[in-house]
């Protein structure tokens, strides 16, 4: 019992150690000639034009509100899915009524234009 | 095994945190995250409650899945309103919309 | 398990409704033709309360245990059926200037009336919740629906803070209920009820929570905001429809299943009670706006059927199943009177918008003044047989007290629903209300001055109703 514990918590030492190990190393033997490019912000790439806090388009979140709610409704069907052996003809009526039901909200989604990017 | 009482406490604390959030934030989304922590907190009340009591009957388990999907009904529901809101006012601190009273 | 298990008969009533909702929302977005919206929803109810009677007819049915269909399930269907028609009726003069969106408001409100049914048939903490969060989730949306005036949005927004934080602390509740009682179906819960601290604590939270949704004091501080600020259709449905479900909810929990343990949670009651009346009543006198004041009412309301749920015999079931069909009736009437009076796209009515009525709209200020008549509680209309077996049933479990703290806010309340009277009478006004609205309005005031005259007149007909669904709880 406490054996296996000292194996994790050898794991956990190693895996906390590691990287500055290799950070440190890496101090070691890289050389060192900073310049102001490359001590800008972004290494490569561009600058950001304006202000990062920018309004995003709120058709975002209307994806995202459509997402969440099918994205959640996963969760039901994967304990069905698991249990679906012993459940039998009710859980597949039940699943249908289901599935049934989210596919009128998606139907409805649709054709209110919501799918469409603008 | 970690006895039942510890889940608890957490539970309690997180539920406890969660309603601080909502009695102490003036930002709508700020407040509805605190409730969603209050919720997350239920639910590992009911996690802990059917592990520990009775694992055999899984009331409580489909109990905490239910939760968590009306929770997410509710946060999108609730960020729809916010957007609308925010559409009228430019703000969705509740301590400045204050038209209704009396 | 064989098909007989998979068919929904127990919750017929609720299908049928939600394959109108379905139907409307699709009729909608496919065909785009809004004439028939409100009255295929109107059909839709209609078929629902001939199955909710067929099955009212039968043997008491459960739903897998989670919900069941006996005469104490009937009877809320039909309050809640009742409210929902004329829900739908009185919004179409409303709908006109919001036409766009007529059939997410159809469908919603069938939604919503479904979670108020299953609150109401519920014998699972799963499906009260369940129940309880597809009625909020429904009127949340439905409050905020003018989302161009900034008052509804707010609304809808303070009730959804409030709505979510008090749904949390309900589930709260059940968690701890679940703990102290080993199960989540009522009849485990009633087996395993026995005095604990954690026990108490589990009753504690769940009050609280059905405070928040009742509107009772001091969890009433959303209503005012809530009922002001949603457009006024949905004020009147969820005043009757939301309130009903609640102390449908309540009264199975509590004097169904938790009746045993009274002695914990009937002290508890009594004081909300107390406090829900007389806070209502004396912040509903000095309201300028028609429906604050009417909010505050509702508040007061819900104090008065809690003093029937204190009392936790059978006659104070009986009592408040009895007053929340008459009030049904009577507040959606005095809604519809007031929806009448509202300018366009103002959403709310001042007392002072009142003055005069009577001389230019004699028949709606007629029904204007039976409502409040009825809301005071004078007889012969329903609202005096309402409070009159409430505080019996009072009086019948030894709270006297209570009885008389209810009947001397009555008396109070009589200040501010008499005055409305005189405003419309007494008072000369230079510009008299003009009203933009349709016939249907009337003919929901009809309904409403019928059913507040009859169950006046034959108020033994409907108790007997009311005994039936008290006998299907307790026995």
């Amino acid at each position: 019992m406490l054996n296996t514990y000292a194996v994790i918590g050898l794991y956990a030492l190693v895996a906390l150690t590691f990287p500055f190990i290799v950070l440190l190393f890496a101090r070691l033997v890289r050389p060192s000639k900073p310049n102001p490019l490359k001590n800008s912000t972004y290494e490569c790439g561009m600058e950001t034009i304006g202000d990062t806090w920018v309004q995003f388009r709120a058709q975002y979140y209307l994806f995202a509100l459509v997402f969440v709610v099918f994205d959640v409704e996963v969760v039901f069907l994967y304990p069905w899915a698991v249990a679906y052996g012993k459940l039998g003809l009710f859980a597949l009526v039940e699943m249908a009524l289901f599935i049934g039901l989210l596919a009128v909200a998606l139907v409805y989604a649709w054709r209110k234009g919501i799918l469409e990017w603008q | 095994m970690v006895p039942l009482s510890w889940y608890l406490a957490v539970a309690a604390v997180l539920f406890v945190l969660g309603l601080f959030g909502v009695l102490s934030r003036r930002n709508a989304v700020a407040i509805l995250m605190g409730v969603e922590l209050m919720l997350n907190a239920v639910n590992i009340n009911l996690l802990a409650f059917w592990r520990y009591t009775q694992p055999e009957n899984v009331a409580g388990l489909v109990f905490a899945v239910i939760v968590l999907t009306v929770a997410a009904a509710e946060a999108a529901v609730g960020l729809a309103l916010f957007i609308a809101l925010y559409r009228l006012r430019e703000s969705v601190n509740v301590d400045e919309i204050q038209l209704l009273k009396g | 398990m064989t098909l007989n298990d998979v068919v929904l008969t127990p919750i017929l009533p609720e299908a049928i409704l939600l394959l109108t909702a379905i139907l409307i929302l699709l009729i909608d977005t496919f065909l785009g033709d809004k004439r028939w919206l409100t009255w295929i929803g109107l059909a839709g109810v209609v078929l629902a309360g001939v199955s909710a009677y067929r099955l009212a007819l039968s043997e008491p049915v459960s739903f897998q245990g989670m919900a069941v269909s006996d005469h104490y399930t009937a009877f809320f269907r039909m309050v809640i059926l009742t409210a929902t028609a004329l829900g739908l009726l009185v919004a179409l003069n409303w709908l006109d200037a919001h036409g766009e969106q007529q059939g997410e408001y159809n469908a919603l409100l069938l939604l919503a009336a479904i979670g108020m049914m299953l609150m109401a048939a519920a014998t699972h903490l799963l499906t009260v919740f369940v129940a309880l969060e597809l009625l909020s989730l429904s009127l949340y949306i439905l409050a905020g629906f003018e989302r161009e005036r900034a008052t509804s949005a707010e609304a809808a927004l303070k009730y959804l803070l409030l709505g979510a934080f008090s749904s949390a602390i309900f589930l709260y509740g059940m968690a701890l209920m679940y703990a102290a009682t080993g199960a989540l179906d009522f009849a485990g819960i009633q087996q395993g009820a026995t005095m604990s601290p954690l026990f108490l604590v589990a009753v504690g939270l769940l009050i609280v929570g059905f405070g928040f949704k009742v509107a009772a004091v001091p969890f009433h501080m959303w209503t005012p905001d809530v009922y002001q600020g949603a457009p006024t259709p949905i004020t009147a449905f969820m005043s009757v429809g939301a309130k009903a479900a609640g102390f449908a909810a309540f009264v199975r929990l509590f004097v169904g299943v938790l009746g045993v343990e009274k002695v914990t949670w009937v002290p508890v009651l009594a004081a909300l009670a107390v406090l829900t009346m007389t806070v209502g009543n004396l912040a509903a006198l000095r309201q300028v706006s028609l429906k604050r004041m009417l909010a505050y009412s509702s508040i007061a309301h819900a104090g008065y059927v809690l003093v029937g749920l204190s009392a936790a015999n059978s006659t104070g079931v009986a009592a408040v199943l009895f007053y929340l069909f008459a009030y049904a009736f009577m507040n959606i009437g005095a809604f519809a009177v007031v929806i009448a009076l509202e300018r366009q796209g103002e959403g709310d009515v001042t007392l002072s918008q009142v003055r005069g009525l009577a001389h230019t709209h004699p028949l709606l200020a007629g029904a204007m003044a039976i409502f409040m008549f009825s809301l005071t509680g004078i007889p012969p209309f329903a609202g005096f047989f309402g409070k009159l077996y409430l505080f019996q049933a009072a009086v019948q479990a030894n709270l006297t007290w209570l009885a008389l703290v209810g009947v001397l806010n009555s008396a109070l309340s009589a200040y501010y629903y008499l005055n409305v009277t005189v405003q419309m009478y007494m008072a000369k006004e230079e510009t008299p209300p003009r009203l933009h609205w349709r016939p249907v309005l009337g003919l929901v005031a009809a309904i409403g001055v019928l059913f507040v005259i009859a169950i006046g007149i034959f108020p033994q007909v409907w108790l007997g109703l009311a005994k039936l669904g008290m006998l299907a709880l307790l026995g």
